[in-house]
Parts: C-alpha cells; sequence; structure tokens
C-alpha cells in the first residue's frame, strides 16, 4: 500500500467530496442568492444615505454639519461587528427587536454611509472655489449650483476611492453569521457541521470567489479609467 | 431614559466588567502590534514582487492580491480555524488569526504600495542607479521613501481597516476585547459590556479617522 497515494485520498475525501458536495449545493446556493440580495441593498441604500449627507453637510448650517461629522467618525472608528453586536443584543432590552438580516443590513448601510459622505464631501471641497462663484453669478442659486456644477465633477474625482471602499464593505455581509443570518458562510459552516466534512466550506469560498472576483476586477478597471491624469 | 441607562450605561456592570474588558483591550493592542508590521512587510515583498522582471511572478502576485481581496477575511479566518483540521492541521486560534490576517492584509498594502511604487517617476530609478546606488539601495532610500509619501492615505486608511479587523478574532474565541465584551455580555444579560468595548475602540481608532481624514482632504485637493 502506498501512503502517499492514501494521504492524497484522505485530502479529497475531506475536502472534495461530492455527495457532500452534492447534497449542500442547494443550501449554499440560496446563501449565495441571500448574500446577492443583502449587498445590493447595503451598496444602494448607504451610498443614497451617504450622497444625502454629504449634500446636506454643503449647506453649512452647523447643528447639521456637527452632527454628520460625529455620526461618520463614529461609524468609521467602530468595528461593524460590534455594532451588529451592539443592535442585535443591546436593541431588545429597550423594546426593539430586529432580525439578523436587518441589524447586518442596517450596520453595513450605516458604515457605508459615513465612508461615503466622506468621500463625496471631499469630493466637493476640492472642486475648485472658482466654479461655486462662476456658477452663483450666473443667477444659479445654491442647489441648483451643486446640483448641477459641482456634484458631476466632485462625483467623477470620487469614483476610484468609492468603488475600492463599497467593494470592501459589500464583503463584510460574511459578518451575519455572527448573527444568524443565512448567507454563504452561514450556510457552509452550517453544513460543514452537519456533515463532518470541509467540503462545504471550499464549497462557500468558491462561491465568494465567483461573486467577488469579478467585483474586484471591475475596481481595478474603475481605478484606472477614472484615474486622473498626471499633467 | 433610566431604562435605557439601566441597560446600556449600567455603572455597577461597568465597574464590574472593566477589569475583563481591560484585560481583552491588552490582546486586541497586542494584536495590532502584531499584524500590522507582518501585513506591512508581506504587502511591501508582494509590491516589490510586482515589479519583477519575470512576468510569471508579476501575474503571480496579480493573482494572490485579486484573490485575497475577493476573499472577505472572515470567510478566511473561518476556514483556516474550522477547514485545516480536516487535514490534520490544528492551528491555536492565535495562529490561524496570524496567518488569515497576514494573508488578507498582505494584499491590500500590497495594493497600496503597489500604486505608491508606480507613482514615483522612472527618472528617479536612472538617476540614482546612475549615481552609483545598487538597485536594492536605490529602492531604499530613493523610491519608497517617495512612494509612501505618495499613498500616505491609503496607507492610514488601510491601517485603521486592519486594526478593527482585529474584531474578527472573536469570532474564533480569541479573548480580545469583543470577545470579552461579549462573554460579559452573556454573564450578565446587559449590553452595557459591548457599550463599553465601543468606547475602548473609540479611543484607540478615533485619532486615526481625524488623522485619515485630513489627509484625504489634502491629497484629493491637490489633484
Amino acid at each position: 500500500m502506498n501512503p502517499e497515494i492514501t494521504q492524497w485520498d484522505r485530502f479529497l475525501d475531506s475536502f472534495f467530496k461530492l455527495e457532500v458536495m452534492a447534497k449542500y449545493l442547494p443550501s449554499i446556493i440560496d446563501g449565495f442568492l441571500l448574500t446577492c440580495h443583502l449587498a445590493l441593498l447595503v451598496v444602494v441604500t448607504g451610498l443614497t444615505l451617504g450622497l444625502f449627507l454629504a449634500i446636506v453637510r454643503a449647506y453649512e448650517f452647523w447643528l447639521t454639519s456637527w452632527l454628520i461629522a460625529v455620526f461618520a467618525d463614529v461609524m468609521r472608528a467602530l468595528p461593524p461587528l460590534v455594532f451588529i453586536l451592539l443592535l442585535y443584543f443591546g436593541l431588545p432590552a429597550v423594546g426593539i427587536s430586529m432580525s439578523g438580516y436587518v441589524v447586518t443590513w442596517l450596520t453595513l448601510a450605516l458604515v457605508l454611509a459615513a465612508f461615503s459622505e466622506e468621500i463625496f464631501r471631499a469630493g466637493i471641497l476640492a472642486t475648485p472655489k472658482g466654479q461655486w462663484e462662476a456658477a452663483r453669478s450666473t443667477g444659479l442659486n445654491f442647489g441648483r449650483t451643486l446640483a448641477y456644477v459641482i456634484m458631476p465633477q466632485a462625483i467623477r474625482m470620487t469614483v476610484p476611492p468609492l468603488t475600492n471602499r463599497t467593494i470592501a464593505i459589500t464583503k463584510n455581509t460574511a459578518l451575519g453569521t455572527v448573527v444568524g443570518v443565512g448567507e454563504i458562510l452561514n450556510a457552509a459552516t452550517t453544513a460543514q457541521s452537519f456533515s463532518g466534512n470541509a467540503s462545504p466550506l471550499v464549497m462557500g469560498a468558491l462561491g465568494y470567489l465567483i461573486l467577488f472576483v469579478p467585483v474586484v476586477i471591475f475596481g481595478r478597471w474603475v481605478e484606472t479609467r477614472f484615474a486622473w491624469q498626471k499633467q | 431614559m433610566e431604562f435605557i441607562i439601566q441597560n446600556f450605561f449600567n455603572l455597577g456592570i461597568m465597574q464590574q466588567a472593566f477589569p475583563f474588558l481591560l484585560r481583552g483591550f491588552g490582546m486586541t493592542l497586542l494584536l495590532v502590534v502584531l499584524v500590522i508590521p507582518i501585513g506591512c512587510m508581506g504587502g511591501l515583498t508582494v509590491a516589490l514582487a510586482g515589479q519583477a522582471k519575470s512576468p510569471v511572478i508579476r501575474w503571480a502576485t496579480v493573482v494572490y492580491v485579486d484573490f485575497f481581496r475577493a476573499f472577505p477575511p472572515l470567510v478566511l479566518l473561518i476556514f483556516l480555524f474550522a477547514g485545516l483540521p480536516f487535514a490534520g492541521i490544528d492551528l491555536p486560534n492565535i495562529a490561524s488569526v496570524a496567518i488569515a490576517f497576514l494573508l488578507n492584509t498582505s494584499a491590500y498594502y500590497g495594493e497600496v504600495f503597489r500604486a505608491g511604487l508606480e507613482s514615483v517617476g522612472k527618472g528617479q530609478t536612472e538617476a540614482a542607479r546612475s549615481t552609483g546606488l545598487s538597485s536594492l539601495q536605490t529602492t531604499a532610500y530613493v523610491i519608497l521613501p517617495q512612494a509612501v509619501r505618495n499613498v500616505l492615505p491609503d496607507l492610514v486608511s488601510n491601517t485603521l481597516e486592519v486594526a478593527k479587523l482585529t474584531s474578527l478574532a472573536s469570532v474564533v474565541a480569541l479573548p480580545e476585547l469583543l470577545y470579552s465584551a461579549d462573554m460579559a455580555r452573556s454573564v450578565t444579560f446587559n449590553a452595557t459590556p459591548i457599550v463599553m468595548a465601543a468606547g475602548f475602540y473609540l479611543v484607540l481608532l478615533w485619532p486615526m479617522v481625524r488623522l485619515l481624514s485630513r489627509l484625504e482632504h489634502r491629497a484629493m485637493a491637490s489633484r
């Protein structure tokens, strides 16, 4: 008997066992779909809120500006997992119970809003003052100047950092597993403990690669496409 | 109001949990000073390998970076922690944490350093080499200092992310800050310890967030 072959067989049996893979494929696919729509929801709501906050802050009313600044700093400094545990285990004590899905969505959307608000704001501030002055002197009011003159330029500048940040935050949907959201990682670890076999983990890993490798490559493309030309 | 204080800012529980959380905070600091340097070194190695003459090595670094950037760090961590025992490799949890974070953060740092190295003009290398510096000296004394300065906001931003990343170690029962807080929560049935943990993280990371904001505004304004 050749010991090398049996070792190899044991490896295959632990990590690529076909029966186990076939059995748990449906639950991994369910997890995959859940990850997809959780990620989409986070991206859409987070970026919308971030843009909204950046616009409110551009009006420079002291109270709103201050509140938004504190919100952005706190959400950027806290690890998202802390916030998830706080919402999930803390709020029921004051009568607000949310599912793990809602908690994960809310946390990641707020984190993305905080980061994107800061990026949009940096873009708005980086737009030359002359643009404001020229637009206002043609008779546009503050809101219109912001909407038609400043934002189109600011957003273009913010595309590369925004894309990278958004990708990094959507990958955090995996944190949902800690509060029982049945996304890919949760489906994989559950299947792993039921089957006593590591094959579901391999499938879960593949699921993430299928989902995020194209996104990472897209991010690379965006970075070169929108890169500011060096003078 | 009373109710909220009772459940989130309970002084009695704070007093009880404080020493416990402080120990957790120590572990978090240890992770931070362990993971950031090895991640930086790994990233620098990846970035320098990305400039190798051999196209195979260059290609391999791109694959490495994209692979680990596509992988959520928690997935990597759980994979090492729960998967490797099946291959007969039993790692203590701090080792799986260190390896998972090294793989993840070196990919991110690698990307940052690559951008930095590319931002330094070719003329710098040529000039340095023509003064008689070796290729290694050129990289160390001429290229790297400029590269680091050019990508400083991204470096700080990434380091902030790494510091926050250490909280994931709680999922594999490493007794760092968040794990200690969650333990204290489940013993006291009260969310106060988690609020305290949030406080600790803010003390540690808020200065970094402020620094990052300042650097980012300066960078965006100079474009």
